[in-house]
């Protein structure tokens, strides 16, 4: 067997069919492959969560998995939350209640945040802050991170 | 950070992969949900040539009750574990599971990969060697069945022969008069526990008949000791007979100063898990509902 491999990988709804070095990491797919640079690396070391992404519906790592796991499977990154030209509510409300300073973090906050919804569209706040316990803040921007989350969830449950 | 090249073999069964594991030997390692394993690739601790992913194998990922034990695939995740219902008759083992670093990494890691690395630090080593479990082993030469005592022999280091492979961990279910806790205290969600305290106990008509106690990050391989047991078996249990067990357990202990840590502080932070565990353990063996959760920094 060689060490390429062929993967088709769906990102934000578009197939991609590409050849690989088995050791790519799904981040660097999505950053060096298909210039998908919203998704940050940070620590490297799945720590830190500023690569988060969804894996078949699934919050993960991408830093912590290899592309080829990936293979057949549909990922959604933060370049996948904004629909038309029109902000995700989450996005609208880390805008709006400053939920980022330096904003390294708030791609994986971002995608944290609407796994964490998706299951609990009512979180509390001890809620929340469980939600993106796997997610740093360097900035330790964490109140307006959990005060934007809780926005968006009552801005979601209105629409 | 890249790992070094290697080949990437995805078998289509259990018997292609161990064919695969016998012929490449030592140059292979074994990827699941890669939680340890991708990490460890990154830098570069091991040498392999060959990755032979088992992360899509069918039938590795149940979890079932059959009789008076819990059946778990190996490829059950962490995430898959801490929400199913079944395994929820014990306590521990929710405990254990849904507090393994972060969502994202539950989503990913799996039990048989968290307890084959044998970390020192891991809580499945700890927690299913507190619990009695079993661990299934096929290899070329057919299947065995081990128990997590016998199976970790030192950290990172498990009686896997190259060409074997985890399927399934067993665990006892407990009855009416058993429950159990884990517990450990971390830094933040994504760290390994600083240290961890497992206990289940068995109280009839007040008194115990059956305990297991067991210590995690505490030495090399998760710690056990009779004389702390003996301290509990046959009373009411009291928190002075807990502490009387905890004083025994952590003398026996050997918890590594590190980042995490110094000496002091962890047998100091041992001794109120072993505590806290056995309070816990022994409210839902009361039939009290007590809610879990690891203590943070």
């Amino acid at each position: 067997m060689p060490n390429t491999v062929v993967v088709d990988i769906t990102v934000n709804g578009a197939s991609y069919q590409r050849e690989i070095e088995a050791r790519l990491l799904l981040v660097e797919f999505l950053r060096e492959e298909l210039g998908l640079t919203g998704t940050h690396i940070g620590c490297d070391t799945s720590y830190c969560g500023a690569c988060t992404v969804t894996l078949d519906g699934k919050l993960i790592k991408s830093c912590t998995c290899l592309a080829v796991q990936a293979d057949g499977g549909k990922v959604e990154t933060v370049e996948g939350l904004e629909q038309d030209g029109k902000l995700h509510p989450l996005q609208e409300a880390f805008s709006e209640h400053h939920g980022l300073q330096c904003g390294y973090c708030t791609p994986g906050m971002l995608m944290a945040s609407k796994s964490l919804l998706a299951e609990n569209p009512n979180p509390s706040e001890a809620e929340i802050r469980k939600g993106i316990a796997g997610n740093l803040c360097r900035c330790t921007g964490y109140v307006n991170i959990v005060k934007a989350v809780g926005a968006a969830a009552v801005k979601m449950q209105e629409v | 950070m890249y790992p070094a090249p290697f080949r990437y073999h995805r078998p289509e069964s259990l018997q292609a992969a161990i064919k695969l594991l016998g012929k490449f030997g030592d140059d292979a390692k074994i990827l699941a949900g890669g939680q340890s394993q991708i990490p460890m690739m990154k830098l570069r601790v091991g040498d392999l040539s060959e990755l032979v992913d088992i992360g899509r194998l069918p039938d590795l990922s149940h979890i079932e009750a059959r009789g008076d034990t819990l059946h778990i695939g190996a490829l059950a995740t962490h995430a898959e574990i801490a929400s199913s219902e079944v395994a929820a008759r014990i306590p521990a083992l929710i405990e254990a599971a849904g507090g393994i670093a972060d969502k994202q990494v539950r989503n990913m890691g799996t039990i048989g990969g968290g307890l084959s690395v044998a970390d020192a630090s891991g809580d499945w080593p700890a927690c299913l060697r507190g619990l009695n479990a079993s661990v299934v082993i096929v290899g070329s030469n057919g299947s065995r069945t081990v128990s997590v005592a016998d199976f970790i022999l030192d950290t990172y280091t498990t009686c896997l022969e190259a060409d074997e492979i985890v399927t399934e961990i067993q665990v006892p279910l407990p009855d009416a008069n058993t429950s159990s806790a884990y517990v450990a205290f971390k830094r933040a969600a994504a760290a390994f526990p600083t240290c961890a305290a497992g206990i289940q106990l068995s109280m009839d008509g007040g008194t115990c008949t059956a305990v297991s106690l067991v210590l995690g990050c505490a030495g090399p391989v998760a710690v056990v000791s009779p004389d702390a047991e003996a301290q509990l078996l046959g009373k009411e249990i009291s928190r002075s007979d807990l502490e009387a067990a905890a004083e025994i357990i952590v003398a026996e202990s050997q918890p590594p100063p590190d980042a995490r840590g110094s000496e002091a502080f962890k047998r100091a932070m041992l001794k109120t898990l072993v505590v806290e565990a056995g309070e816990r353990a022994l409210a839902r063996c009361r039939g009290e509902e007590v809610s879990g959760g690891h203590r943070y920094a």
